[in-house]
This record gives structure tokens, sequence and C-alpha cells, in this order.
């Protein structure tokens, strides 16, 4: 599977042409298929009658153009790297997770349950670490579930992801609903957690210096996203674990005779990304809602696919493409504010927009790109007419 | 004892009705995945029908109309998909997936931008919706015991769209099986590369399989929305196109089996919507979200080898390059 995303499609050396430099393949046309996701994008807003000029004026002053917006944009930004990282993991060894959102629910879950056990307990600074690990472990141990199956049952990861989505979100209607509601309550929500249980927010932490600033959802999640972020890098192109799972994706053949077994690979690098994707309940349970409800993953799951594909797998393309959605979040809710024919779903399609041209089609241009850049350099053969 | 009869009786009657999506569904899957091209995206195919239908429904106050509408938006998308997966060998997961979520959120959109009710189309007068067909002689059999009710209460009135779904799972059985094209179809999901050899095009049959699979999501999201229900509401396939799927691979890719896996599957939905705070003996109250979620662990279990063994087409999502 990885494969694809990695060869360069049918265009390439044999046919006599030139291959792209690197900096066309991976830096200028992942830009374009964005590009041409928003293009489609703003169609639509025609279609509906509006201005897409405008749109894109009022999301972009809705999400960077005051204190409020900024906040909210890094706030949503800290789930879609959590998610984005999750989904890049299982890439690299050739995986398509698309459980993100289960793992993230579940791993809530671990999250709410430590912090309902231990916040009249325990102090905030050991409270935050174990709420991480219990992120960590309620959603690595639900990714696992499937990695099993995959590596040692021979089911097929895709499937079984999809189907533990749903089991996830039932699993979680039935807790809230039968157990951890609050007892004399109407709505499915577990009881506030003390000051203990949550993280702070930015704004808290500026207060701390004698600062203040506006008060929005972003909190100390953020940094713990980054130190993620610089976290997997490493593992990935700097440990002996991440050169097998790279190795794994690449070739699996190959990797089983350079000693590397597949099955530990499916499994180590399941558990990693379901833990990442567990870290989104961190940030909305713990930093945000401060108590345990129903729905808080929101999507952000099936976002961190396109977060993932945008940002070709790499960290700081992963952070760069959550810039851009939290940009897109934060600003899709003032524009539907600002424009009632526009509803806030409108950053859902576009996201599939995205999703269609930078991965199923990622490759679309390249042979027209792979022609110009021949005719521009003048040196290469005539070009070749496609094939197919 | 004529009251528990009664209850199955009408039980069984909605296990039909809500199996019907599954149906149409699960036979679009199959043609689909046979030859090699994993559909996620019935989900998403069937949300766009069922707008585009409830919409046209809506505008034209015609029924027919509203069922090309459906048939050929959902259509476009699966082209769209063959467009991705076939002529530019993209990921066919990834190209799913996207689907489903241009599908959840331009749905949403447009529903709002054209009709001001949060997603929802407005509510459509029987003249422009498909309605039930009483079969012939219903009422006067209603009066016979047993059998009487069965035909009365399970078998007539249902909507045309039930009849035909059922009529397409043999229809299904017979072109996959049987034809000339069915044998090319399976061929192709199984090893491009013969097919390719003996001279046919690889592109052509997949693309006819993919378009096929267009047309019965559009019949089904159609069906939801002029005929189950008057009207689109948001999100309204609720995740039936994922069910339907598990049941195509509970059905091992097999028309008959995929029927029964959907109707045992509609069986459940209808059971959980009936036993929802009931107290059964011995068992008690069975929590709604464990019916529910039983469709999902079931296909978990048999795709991971515990009940028989699922074995998918082997060419499935791998694109076919021509040459080296």
């Amino acid at each position: 599977m990885k494969g694809q995303y990695d060869g360069a499609g049918d265009n390439d050396v044999s046919n006599g042409t030139k291959p792209l430099p690197r900096w066309i393949d991976i830096g200028l046309i992942p830009v374009i298929n964005v590009c041409i996701a928003l293009l489609v994008s703003g169609l639509v807003i025609m279609v509906i009658g509006e201005d897409p000029w405008e749109a894109v004026k009022i999301m972009i002053h809705g999400a960077l153009g005051y204190e409020e917006g900024i906040g909210y944009t890094l706030y949503y930004t800290t789930n879609f790297i959590f998610t984005g990282l999750a989904v890049a993991v299982a890439f690299h060894a050739g995986l398509f997770n698309i459980g993100g959102e289960g793992q993230a629910y579940i791993g809530g879950l671990g999250v709410g349950l430590a912090i309902l056990l231990f916040d009249t307990s325990l102090p905030a600074f050991l409270l935050i670490p174990l709420a991480i690990l219990a992120a960590a472990l309620f959603g690595g141990i639900y990714a696992a579930i499937p990695a099993y199956l995959q590596a040692y049952r021979g089911s097929h990861i895709v499937i079984t992801t999809i189907m533990f989505n749903f089991i996830a979100s039932a699993i979680m209607v039935y807790l809230m609903v039968n157990v951890l509601i609050k007892p004399g309550q109407q709505s499915p929500e577990s009881r506030e957690f003390s000051e203990a249980g949550q993280i702070p927010f930015i704004h808290e932490v500026f207060d701390w210096v004698g600062i203040e600033i506006t008060h929005t959802p972003l909190n100390l999640t953020i940094v713990w996203a980054v130190i993620c972020c610089v976290a997997l890098w490493f593992f990935i192109w700097r440990s002996k674990w991440g050169y097998e799972i790279r190795a794994v994706g690449f070739n699996e053949t190959a990797s089983m005779y350079a000693g590397v077994k597949p099955a530990r690979v499916i499994m180590l690098s399941m558990i990693i990304s379901g833990a990442l994707a567990g870290m989104v309940g961190l940030n909305e349970i713990m930093g945000v809602q401060h108590r345990l409800l129903l729905n808080f993953t929101a999507g952000y799951g099936f976002t961190g696919i396109a977060v993932s594909l945008m940002g070709r797998n790499h960290p700081f393309g992963i952070v760069l493409a959550s810039l851009l959605f939290g940009v897109l979040y934060q600003g899709g809710g003032e524009l539907a504010f600002d424009m009632p024919t526009i509803t806030r779903e409108m950053v859902v399609a576009i996201q599939g927009f995205v999703i269609l041209f930078s991965g199923a089609l990622a490759y679309m241009i390249t042979p027209w790109m792979t022609r110009l850049y021949n005719r521009m350099q003048g040196s290469g053969p005539a070009p070749v007419e496609a094939e197919s | 004892m004529a009251d528990t009869f009664l209850f199955i009786v009408l039980t069984l009657d909605a296990t039909l009705r809500v199996s019907t999506p599954l149906i149409l569904c699960a036979m679009a899957g199959l043609f689909s995945e046979r030859s090699g091209i994993i559909d996620i995206s019935l989900e998403g195919k069937m949300l766009m029908a069922a707008f585009a239908a409830g919409t046209v429904a809506a505008m034209t106050g015609s029924p027919w109309l509203a069922f090309f509408a459906g048939v050929g938006v959902a259509s476009l998308m699966a082209l769209l998909h063959g467009f991705a997966c076939i002529t530019h060998k993209g990921n066919q997961v990834v190209s799913g997936i996207a689907i489903n979520i241009i599908a959840s959120g331009l749905t949403a959109v447009l529903g709002n931008a054209w009709f001001k009710r949060g997603g929802q189309t407005p509510n459509l007068s029987s003249e422009s919706r498909f309605m039930p067909i009483e079969l012939p002689f219903a009422e006067q059999a209603g009066s016979i015991p047993i059998v009487g009710t069965v035909y009365k209460e399970m078998i007539s009135g249902h909507n045309g769209f039930v009849y035909l779904a059922l009529a397409i799972v043999p229809l299904t059985w017979w072109v996959i099986f049987r034809t000339r094209f069915g044998l090319r179809l399976r061929a192709v999901g199984e090893n491009p590369m013969a097919v390719d050899t003996a001279g046919l095009s690889v592109t052509w049959l997949r693309y006819r399989a993919v378009m096929i699979c267009g047309l019965l999501t559009g019949i089904a999201g159609t069906y939801l929305a002029i005929a189950q229900n008057a009207g689109f509401v948001r999100d309204m396939t609720a995740g039936q196109g994922y069910i339907a799927l598990a049941a195509m691979i509970f059905g091992k890719w097999r028309p008959w089996q995929a029927l029964g896996a959907c109707l045992m599957f509609g069986l459940l939905d209808a059971v959980a919507i009936r036993l929802q705070g009931v107290s059964l003996p011995i068992i008690g109250e069975v929590p709604v979200q464990l019916i529910q979620v039983l469709p999902y662990v079931l296909t978990v279990v048999l795709l991971a080898g515990f009940i028989g063994k699922a074995v998918a087409p082997k060419a499935i999502g791998v694109p076919y390059v021509k040459e080296r």
C-alpha cells in the first residue's frame, strides 16, 4: 500500500523522460494538489451563490485575525497533530489505520477514568503523566486488537478498524448512559473533574506571569503535541524500530530477509498509532471539557487522514497541515456565522476534497508536471504520449 | 400465542424494510470488489443519491425524475472512484474515504443552502414518493390464519424497492456466476494479468463493475430518501453503507450468503428497536448498544477466521499496471 504513495506512477525513467527533481515531487506537487482541492471547494461555494474570495477572507480573519481566533485555531491544530501523526506512523509500516476516531474515543475514556479515580487524591503534576499514560494505554490497546488480527489472523486492518470505530462508539454510549453518568442528571456526562484533573489553559499560564490574554480552549496539551512530533521524527528516522517500520512499509518481503518480523512491526506501529490518537482524549477531556462526555472526538480521527496525506507522513508536514486544518475549522465556524447559507460542514467537504486530491489522485498531475518540466529543461527528448 | 405470532411476523416485516438498502449496497459492493476494487464508499454514494433524490423530488414532485437523479449522482461518484482507482491507480481505500467525507459534508452544506432546514429537504407528499404496493388479494387473505397473516403483513404491502432488492440478488448471482461478463469480472478480481493476456481490457471491465456498483447504491439511496422516508435527512444513511460492507464480507463475497447476512443484520436492527427497555425472561434487559454493535463484532470475528474463513478476491486493492 505504501508503494502507491512513493512511486511516481507509471511515468518514470523508463519512457525516456527525466524524472522530476525532489523539490517538485515532494514540494510543489502536494501544494498544487491542495490548491486544486481548495479550488473545487471554492466552486462549491460559488454554486451556493456566495463569493468564494469573500469566504476566504472571512475564514482567514476568523482564524488568525484576532487573539480568540488564534487560540481556537491552535486548539484544533493540537488534535490534528495527534491524529495526523497516528495515521502517519501506521502509513510508514504500510498500514492504513482508519480507526483513529475510535482510538481517540477510547483514549479519552482512559483519561476520564484515570482522573475520575484519582483527581481527589493525587496532585496535578502526577495526574497529567498518569492521564497521558492512560490515553496511550487505552488508545494503544484498542489499536492493538485490529493489529493482532491483521498480524496473526490475516484479517484486513482497514475493515477491522472501520468496525472498531462503531464498536467504540457503542461502548462509549453504553458506559456514559448506564455507568459513568453523574447521578440525577439527564445528559450523559460524568461529574466535573477537580482542579487537579485539569490541564492548565494557555491563558492561565500567561496569567501566572502576569500577562492577560483572551480565554480560549487552547491548553498546554499543544506543548505535548510538539514533543510528540519531535519524538516521532526521531523514532521513525533515527531509531532501530523506526527503521524496521519503514523497512516493512517499503518492502515487506525484503524486510523479512533482513531479519525483521513484520507481525511485530505491525503490532508496534499500530500501538504507537493508537496511543497517539488517544492523545486527542487528553486535549479534549482533560484540557477542555473537564468531564467525560459523548462525541468529543467530532471527526478529528478522520481529519487525521487528510492531515497525514497532506503532510506526506512527515511530522513537519503534519504540523503544517494541522495548522491549515486548524485554520479551516476555526475559520469555518466563523464563516457559518457570517454567511448563514454556508454551514460548518463546508469544512468536512473541503477535508474530503483534500483527501481526494492529495491522496487518491495524488499522482494525477505528475505526468503533466514531468512533461512540463522536460519541456522547460529543453534537453529532454520529445514528450512521450501517455499510454492509457 | 396469537400475539407472539403477530409480533414475529411484524418484526420480520420490519426486517425486510430495513434490510433493503443493505441488500442493494451489499450487491453493489460485491460487483466492485469481485472486480478487484475495494469499495468502502458505499455509504457516501448512498448518501449522495439519497440527497439528490430528495432534492429533485422536492423540486419537481416527480419520483421518477428523483430516481434518475439519485442513480445518476451515485454513478458519477462511482465514476470518480473509478477515475481515481483505475485510471490513476490511486489508493482505493483513500478514494473511498474521500467520497464518504465529501458526501457527508456536501449534502449538509448544499441541503442547508438550498432549503434552509438544517440540511433536511422538505417533506414530500405521497405523489412525489414511491409508495408501498399491496399485492393482489392481500385484504382477503388476511382472514386466513397464519398463511394469510404472513402474506398480508409480511409479504405484501412493501415498497417496490423491497421486491426489487430481493430480485437483484438472484440476478447478481446469475450475472456473476453464469454469464461471460461475470466470469471475466471474477477473473479480473483474481488475476488481472491473465485477463489482460487474453486480450480483454482490465480497465473497461473494472469500470463496468464500478458503474454497476454506483447504480445499485443509487437505488439504495433513492429508496431511503423517497420511499422508506418522506425526504432527505442529514446523514440519513447512518452507517448502513458500512453494515452492508460488513454483510458482503460476512457473506464471503457471495450473493446468497450476503443476502443472508443482510437479513440477519436487518433482523438485529428490527429487534433492537423493539427490545428497547423491554426486560426479557432469564437474560433481563439487553442493552440496545449490544445488539446494534453485533454486526460489526460478528464481522470482525469472521474476518479473524474464528468462524469459517472469508477469502477476498486475490487482486483486491491492487491497481493493475499494464507494463513494467
